[in-house]
């Protein structure tokens, strides 16, 4: 990779990380909830009171709600499978330029 | 494709638009049960015929090539990585990105239809993250309304001959954001509001989503431009393949 790109790419991490993270000591004190949910706030706001007419499969099956632990753990579960298949995929690609050529079939 | 295929996704278009002349218009994740039940099966019946042409688009590109897998694989993987981080944005709640603006620039939208609704499919039943009911809404706006945008305004913006990095940065980060307007039209179609009507109740729904989405799709922007950096370096040859460099 040139040097210009890799450049580039820090920057843009770099960038994006600080978008992330700025929010939050900026606004000390927020809550931070999930957008959906302010959502669904909005449609009790228009609608008045309203009971969602299904609920989740995951949560009829527990009896409740999914247990806020477990919940980040199928998020990082998520998040690891795409990050594993990612970093496979553009290891295999950095060791074939390395290697050979970009010709050669993966 | 062939020409029986093709009648295929014609014929279903055209049922298709035939359920969906009523609610005629175009939400990010809307929760379980939050949509009455005709709107479901419209939106979903709305998303048939994108995800019969991404199947079909799929079978296509891999059987001219096995080697595009790759690039499949990854512009998958990327959607299940960005779709799966919370971000705190600047009006103190948070909210997460799509990640399919990756795909839609590579592949095009059709195909990006079928990996947004693996995503939303995983995140509904484990995560009761969106839901079931709302599949066809939220594969609507995520995996369809927002790549089709991205890969317009990439196509634009090439023609345009606009440097190709800022293009891809402009695709994904403006696709990201269209797809919480879509998510705010649908809320709103399905709730108007008593005073003013659906135009009243989606600027209701926009003031929601909106500001929050904005540092996002910039985030997702910058994350497309720096994938696209690195496949660019090392991965010509596929890139080449699946038509997205014309020459290398």
């Amino acid at each position: 990779m040139e040097k210009k790109n890799k450049k580039m790419i820090a920057a843009l991490i770099i960038a994006s990380i600080l978008i992330a993270i700025i929010p939050l000591f900026a606004l000390k004190g927020a809550e931070f909830g999930g957008s959906d949910d302010a959502g669904s706030v909005m449609v009790e706001e228009i609608q008045g009171e309203y009971t969602p007419w299904f609920t989740p499969v995951l949560e009829t099956l527990l009896n409740g709600e999914l247990p806020g632990e477990v919940e980040s753990l199928i998020f990082c579960v998520q998040t690891g499978i795409g990050v594993g298949i990612l970093a496979f995929c553009i290891g295999r690609m950095y060791e074939r330029k390395k290697l050979s050529g970009e010709d050669e079939a993966l | 494709m062939t020409q029986k295929q093709k009648k295929l996704i014609a014929a279903i278009a055209v049922c298709s638009i035939a359920f969906g002349i009523y609610p005629a218009a175009n939400a990010m994740h809307i929760m379980e049960g939050y949509l009455p039940g005709t709107y479901c099966i419209a939106w979903g019946v709305l998303s048939l015929p994108f995800l019969a042409a991404g199947f079909l688009k799929i079978r296509k590109t891999l059987n001219e090539n096995r080697r595009s897998l790759t690039l499949l694989a990854m512009a998958g993987a990327f959607i299940f990585v960005i779709s799966s981080l919370k971000i705190p944005s600047v009006t103190g709640s948070c909210s997460h990105m799509t990640g399919t603006g990756l795909g839609a620039i590579l592949f095009g939208p059709c195909t990006v239809s079928i990996l947004g609704i693996i995503v939303l499919i995983f995140q509904a039943i484990l995560l009761a993250h969106g839901g079931l009911t709302t599949l066809g809404a939220n594969t609507f706006s995520m995996a369809i309304a927002g790549p089709v945008v991205t890969y317009i305004l990439y196509k634009l913006c090439q023609k345009c001959k606009v440097n190709h990095l800022v293009s891809v940065f402009l695709a994904a980060a403006l696709g990201d954001l269209f797809t919480y307007c879509v998510t705010s039209v649908q809320l709103a179609l399905a709730y108007p509001s008593e005073a003013g009507g659906v135009l009243a109740s989606t600027a209701k729904f926009l003031s929601v989503f909106a500001p929050t989405q904005v540092p996002l799709a910039i985030v997702e922007g910058l994350l497309t431009t720096a994938v696209i950096i690195c496949l660019e370096s090392f991965a010509g040859a596929e890139l080449k393949l699946i038509g997205y460099k014309k020459e290398a």
